[in-house]
């Protein structure tokens, strides 16, 4: 039988990168994901490995593409302002094709925000890709349990197509605790890692570089068809998404993180009333479920965005369906209370979806 | 085998075998004896089977592309912090970092006294041209006063943009460093002095005594809009006396 414990989210990251072979870890202290590096401080010692603390969110990125040049699994965690830090680094890393793992925890609001609580404020922010035209795929899990498998499945694709991959969360699903199933996952196999930097007698007595500055190839046109031929392979093979109680519904709330949690349990208090409300969850932000969503709106025939932002989430949303059905938005004024500790609660939606039907 | 010349009787050593040719530096750039010095140093040590190189942005990555060893370069600064990780990871590796000025005392200051502080078992080379040369030779760290650039065209002023910056010596007194040293290769003679000081700063990596660093000061013709004789001269006359050559720092032990 599969072991379950009782587990926070923060500390499913650390675990589930463990269990990925992650053995190096870099992070400079972020609330509210500094957890993880504390986990990781104690067990990665044990097993051989390290947690280097860095100068800064700015150094640990580039720690990781220091260590992930070795071809080991890596990873870093931090939260929005780190994230701001880390921009410079994760272009590098997916100019050059270096893969390895980061798990964002959302903190709410811009600047330094309210210092580490709850929100959804970086939807924009991540999966618009890197500075420079490319994309990184993004996974957006709503539990523990999802938690432990998307960070490992998120080492999976990363090694799979050599790209920079990334996990969001956020503070709810962070600091909440949950029973965990440490189910082990076998997601296929891989390719071998022959570009890694190990020295070149690992390699026959043949150098490789890796390098970042586009500017030096002599092929500009050919390298971005290769990242557009690799994002398309990511599009058509890595898009996932959820539906819940979809296949009747007369309106369809889209959400993902906590705020899918909040509307799964608004659905299931419309449906014992009699209101058919459906929930659709984008699994990956980047690439997003364009088309199977727009289906979805057309056969529900009315759509209900739920997000903890000023309206994020919704812009792709309203990209899917292309205005053939109309878009309806729940954002951050839907707080039960203002205050920073606010959150969007089921009651709150089930209102709005009332007030729709 | 040994092939007899005109010039000697003997073969001193062999022509590197870059990967990437010719190297793209100006003429009269002390960059490509630079980068001959080190690979003779990782040949003779027989190093080259388990070197990473990390280059940087600029004209210090152009080396980097070139060396036929395992290398990665590009961003510009944060060089420190990406051997550090790569040494963390791959111990029995041997990493070093090659760094410009203005990277190491600029942008990447940050890093490169972090690394210092946490003792990295890893080997810095810094080219010191006193300007940022790809760009167009701005003001760096390392300007001397009243150089003239783009961006102090009255020459530099204490007042203005503080005095130049000493990295070797900034971060000798830290318990961390085990080597830091500066050299030029502006004749002969201070050529081979500053390959010895890669070299013993390799062999502090492999003896695992802790951060090396080791400046070089570089001549940098097109932006001093000096002839390489006079590149030369001005080393003599001015940046020398600015930044003093030797050892400022040699530990045989780790300081506990």
């Amino acid at each position: 039988m599969t072991e379950r414990i009782l587990h926070t989210g923060n500390d499913t990251v650390a675990r589930a990168a463990i269990s990925a072979g992650c053995k190096y870890y870099f992070a400079y202290p972020i609330t509210p994901q500094s957890e993880i590096a504390h986990y990781m401080a104690r067990e990665l010692p044990k097993i051989g490995g390290c947690f280097l603390q860095s100068e800064g969110e700015y150094a640990a990125a580039y720690m990781l593409l220091g260590a992930a040049l070795s071809g080991e699994r890596v990873m870093t965690s931090t939260s929005s302002p780190g994230l701001a830090l880390m921009q410079e680094p994760l272009s590098m890393m997916v100019t050059a094709e270096i893969p390895a793992v980061v798990v964002e925890t959302q903190r709410l609001g811009p600047g330094t925000g309210t210092g580490g609580q709850q929100g959804q404020t970086d939807y924009r922010f991540v999966t618009r890709g890197v500075y420079g035209g490319l994309h990184y795929p993004v996974l957006a899990p709503y539990s523990v349990s999802e938690i432990f498998e998307f960070v490992q499945l998120a080492f999976h694709i990363a090694d799979k197509y050599r790209i920079l991959t990334m996990v969001l969360t956020d503070f709810v699903l962070g600091r909440m605790t949950e029973y965990l199933e440490l189910k082990t996952f076998d997601f296929g196999p891989l390719p071998e890692k022959d570009w890694a930097l190990k020295g070149k007698a690992h390699k026959g007595g043949r150098s490789n570089f890796l390098f970042t500055v586009t500017g030096m190839m002599l092929d500009i046109t050919g390298f971005f068809q290769g990242q557009q031929e690799k994002s398309k392979r990511i599009i058509d093979s890595e898009t996932r998404w959820e539906t819940y109680k979809t296949e009747d519904a007369d309106l369809l709330i889209v959400s993902y993180g906590y705020s899918a949690r909040m509307s799964k349990g608004a659905v299931n208090t419309a449906r014992a009333q009699g209101i058919k409300a459906g929930l659709f969850r984008p699994i990956t932000l980047w690439p997003f479920p364009r088309e199977a969503l727009q289906q979805e709106a057309l056969k529900a025939g009315k759509v209900l965005v739920v997000e903890d932002s000023p309206g994020e989430l919704v812009e792709d949303v309203e990209l899917a369906v292309q205005g053939r059905v109309p878009v309806h938005f729940l954002g951050i004024q839907a707080r039960h209370i203002a205050r920073a500790e606010g959150l969007i609660l089921p009651e709150r939606i089930l209102q709005e979806v009332r007030e729709l039907l | 085998m040994i092939e007899e010349t005109a010039i000697t009787k003997n073969l001193v050593c062999k022509t590197p075998a870059f990967r990437l040719l010719p190297l793209g530096f100006c003429a009269g750039c002390h960059y490509g004896i630079i980068f001959r010095l080190i690979d003779e140093v990782l040949e003779e040590m027989e190093l080259k089977g388990i070197t990473v190189c990390i280059g940087g942005g600029g004209c210090s990555a152009m080396g980097a592309m070139a060396m036929d060893v395992d290398a990665f370069g590009g961003p510009h600064g944060p060089g420190t912090a990406i051997a550090s990780a790569l040494k963390r990871v791959c111990p029995d590796n041997f990493i070093f970092a090659i760094q410009g000025d203005g990277e190491q005392g600029a942008i990447g200051l940050g890093s490169f006294v972090a690394a210092a502080v946490r003792g990295e078992n890893i080997t810095i080379i810094t080219m010191n041209n006193a300007c940022y040369g790809m760009t167009g030779g701005q003001l760096a760290p390392t300007t001397p006063l009243g150089m003239v650039t783009p961006t102090t065209p009255e020459g530099r002023d204490q007042e203005m943009a503080g005095f130049p910056f000493h990295g070797p010596e900034l971060v000798a007194p830290l318990r961390g460093v085990a080597y830091a040293a500066r050299g030029t290769v502006h004749t002969p003679a201070n050529r081979q002095r500053s390959k010895k000081m890669v070299k013993t700063a390799f062999q502090k990596q492999l003896q695992r005594l802790g951060f090396a660093v080791v400046e070089f000061i570089c001549a940098c013709p097109t932006n001093w809009r000096l002839s390489p004789v006079d590149c030369a001269r001005y080393i003599e006359e001015k940046m020398i006396p600015e930044f003093p050559l030797g050892e400022f720092k040699n530990v045989e032990k780790n300081e506990g």
